[in-house]
């Protein structure tokens, strides 16, 4: 009995210790991920994980989210899903039950994201994700997947948009357009192609050559034969940064010309770095670009966060800031402003502030449809102009004149 | 379906393209050829089924790159490959394969394909998962209205590869360590028995084995590109060449590598460049089929 109250004492006089500090800091929300450290996403993995931590770091030192009178920073538990969907799920599960995570941030390209969104449903937890951009993510009726990034079929369709402009430019008809599509065969491409042949369908041009890419690409002289002797007007290639590598240095290798040449990942493959003249001219998508007019009250402009978080992370510093990681960053951004909305920290009714998101950043503006996915930030089409990227498309934000025909 | 026939009139209209195909096929082939070689040594001499083959090709990809990163020149990188791999080899042969020589096939499988995953992580931690290449900056000729591309780069990388045949055939029939391992594939025992010692051979098949893939992976590395996960693509055509081209059969291997280089182009420029390893699977079923019906025929009873 005596030792059972010396007991309580103590643990009163702990709880008194604990409560006294947690007034002078903040409460902490805490956050899971599973997300690629180790396998084949391992390098956009880290890249996303280093997005989250700079995101919680800034917000941190901004003094924390507000919710009422309280302030909290968050706190992100990761584990290694070492790209592998089951692992993923097992993960999540994992942090769901067993840390009891009560929100999520997503893990690393669409595959994953396919493997964990279950799991997050199923507990009815709300997930942010940064990097699954594929549309079949957003077809399923997820109540609590949300993502910042656009969807994957619209990663080219702009060119397409674009060939056709060029195209009644130089007086032709946009339907004489001649479209080779050249994808890999992975859900994340295919969507790519999904949106560039729909695309194409609608100006009535013709798909003259439509291959599929291995995943072990290494070697496809085989498609740009034909694309030498069939001679389209527009040539799309998506395959992951090796398909962006492999078709750099073979289009130049077989002296390809083809007007408008646009690839995906080509800041992954580093094609400038790798392969210098021999990308010129050739357009890229991407999600986001530095140079882009975006700003927000947290991070700044788009410039600024691409000079503040090299200095937050010297290894990056002789590159430009992956679009990645600003999407990573944007993810936690979401959640902050969610939180503040709904003035609380239950998981539903941040679900909803989140679904009610109409937000700029600096990431670009982030609005939520009724499938979870940003229906409010165009994709970006920049062209490679002597090694530098240079926004070309959409016009409204381009800063620069795009080269045509490639030549 | 459409696009299978207008592919095959492709090559009807554009004859030209047929030997475009075909030296593409030989190029790539003489390089699948080196690591089919080099399996059907360890094969043949260890019955060790290396399925590790082509990890051995990428690390010697990555020696190679590493080099250039630190500001070698690029040929430079084929024989320290060479080297540097053979050190690696010998390692794993010690830690590994020793262990498992004596052992039924299965085992010999379970541990090479554990020690293939295991490399292919042990590379992508040191050297990131984006593919990599090396730009040795040479020009590329072009012939018959520029279908026909050469570049200077993949001839220099073909010519090291036969000259590292060639030189491996020459060591195989001349030197005494060549004899040595010669023997030990006939007959272990009887090699045992008058006085060679098969535990050396066997570390110097393997060590040799890879620092064959070694270089193999230094010329990939300068005319296509790298990725820790390539291995398994070049291991599988290593197996489709070895059990094409049967063991101990050198001509044959070389002649396999560049056959099932030059159809695998046709099988892509006709059905699609998806199935370009399709089409070695395929062959690979077609090649056991003959066999099978091959060795029916010479069936015997005993009695």
């Amino acid at each position: 009995m005596k030792k059972l109250s010396l007991l309580s004492i103590l643990m009163a006089t702990l709880s008194l210790l604990f409560s006294q500090a947690s007034v002078a800091a903040c409460g902490e929300i805490v956050l899971g991920s599973a997300i690629s450290l180790t396998g084949k996403y391992a390098t956009n993995g880290v890249h996303a994980k280093n997005g989250y931590e700079y995101a919680v770091q800034k917000i941190k030192d901004a003094g924390g989210v507000k919710i009422g009178d309280k302030c909290y920073n968050f706190k992100v538990i990761y584990y290694d899903d070492e790209s592998k969907g089951d692992r993923g799920a097992t993960l999540a599960e994992r942090l769901i039950s067993q840390d009891n995570v009560q929100f999520m941030l997503g893990p690393y390209s669409s595959g994953m994201t396919k493997a964990i969104a279950p799991v997050t449903e199923k507990y009815q937890i709300p997930m942010v994700e940064a990097e699954g951009a594929s549309r079949s993510l957003f077809n399923k009726g997820y109540r609590y997947l949300f993502a910042v990034l656009s969807t994957s079929e619209l990663y080219l369709a702009s060119a397409v948009s674009l060939a056709a402009e060029k195209a009644e430019e130089s007086g032709k008809k946009a339907s004489s357009v001649k479209v080779a599509i050249a994808v890999e065969n992975d859900p994340f491409s295919l969507d790519i192609r999904a949106g560039v042949s729909e695309d194409a369908a609608k100006f009535g041009m013709e798909v003259i050559i439509d291959e599929k890419l291995p995943r072990d690409l290494s070697d496809m002289s085989a498609i740009l034969t034909k694309v030498k002797l069939l001679k389209p007007d527009l040539l799309i290639v998506s395959g992951h940064s090796k398909g962006a590598a492999t078709a750099v240095s073979q289009i130049e290798e077989q002296n390809i010309k083809v007007p408008m040449i646009a690839l995906t990942h080509c800041e992954a493959a580093d094609v400038t770095g790798n392969y210098g003249k021999a990308a010129d001219d050739i357009l890229c998508s991407t999600q986001w670009d530095e140079t882009l007019a975006y700003k927000d009250p947290m991070f700044g402009s788009a410039a600024e966060y691409n000079v503040d978080f090299k200095k937050a992370f010297p290894e990056y510093a002789d590159k430009t800031v992956p679009y990645q990681i600003a999407q990573a960053s944007a993810a936690v951004y979401v959640y902050m402003d969610a939180f503040q909305r709904a003035g609380s920290i239950d998981k539903e009714k941040v679900r909803d502030a989140i679904a009610a998101t109409d937000l700029m950043t600096f990431y670009g503006p982030i609005k939520f449809s009724e499938a979870g996915n940003n229906i409010a930030k165009p994709m970006v089409l920049r062209q490679i102009q002597n090694g530098e990227y240079r926004v070309v498309a959409p016009s409204k934000f381009a800063s620069h004149k795009i080269n045509w025909p490639r030549m | 379906m459409d696009q299978v026939l207008g592919n095959i009139d492709l090559l009807f209209q554009f004859p030209i393209v047929n030997l475009k195909i075909i030296l593409d096929g030989i190029m790539i082939g003489a390089l699948f050829a080196l690591a089919a070689y080099g399996l059907a040594l360890v094969w043949g001499v260890m019955n060790v089924k290396n399925l590790a083959q082509g990890d051995f090709v990428i690390a010697g990809g990555y020696v190679s790159w590493w080099l250039v990163q630190h500001g070698f020149p690029p040929l430079l990188g084929v024989p320290v490959a060479f080297v540097v791999m053979w050190g690696i080899g010998w390692v794993v042969y010690k830690l590994v394969i020793t262990r498992v020589i004596e052992r039924d096939l299965f085992t010999s499988l379970l541990a090479t394909f554990g020690l293939a995953i295991m490399m292919a992580q042990i590379m992508n931690l040191m050297f990131g998962s984006d593919t990599q290449s090396v730009d040795l900056g040479y020009p590329t000729l072009h012939f018959f209205d520029g279908f026909i591309d050469l570049p200077i780069a993949k001839l220099i990388g073909v010519g090291m590869a036969m000259s590292l045949a060639g030189g491996v055939i020459i060591f195989m029939k001349s030197s005494r360590m060549g004899q040595a391992i010669r023997a030990t594939a006939q007959d272990a025992r009887a090699a045992r028995v008058l006085g060679i010692d098969t535990e050396k051979v066997y570390a110097f098949t393997f060590s040799l084995n890879s620092a064959i893939c070694g270089a193999a992976g230094a010329i990939i590395v300068m005319v296509w590109v790298i990725q820790p996960f390539y291995g398994i693509s070049y291991s599988i055509r290593a197996f489709v060449i070895v059990t094409a081209a049967g063991l101990g059969n050198l001509p044959g291997v070389i002649a396999a590598g560049l056959g099932i280089g030059a159809l695998e182009q046709y099988g892509s420029h006709i059905f699609g460049i998806g199935y370009q390893q399709a089409v070695a699977v395929m062959l690979l079923l077609l090649v056991l089929l003959y066999r099978l019906i091959q060795q029916r025929r010479n069936r015997q009873v005993l009695k």
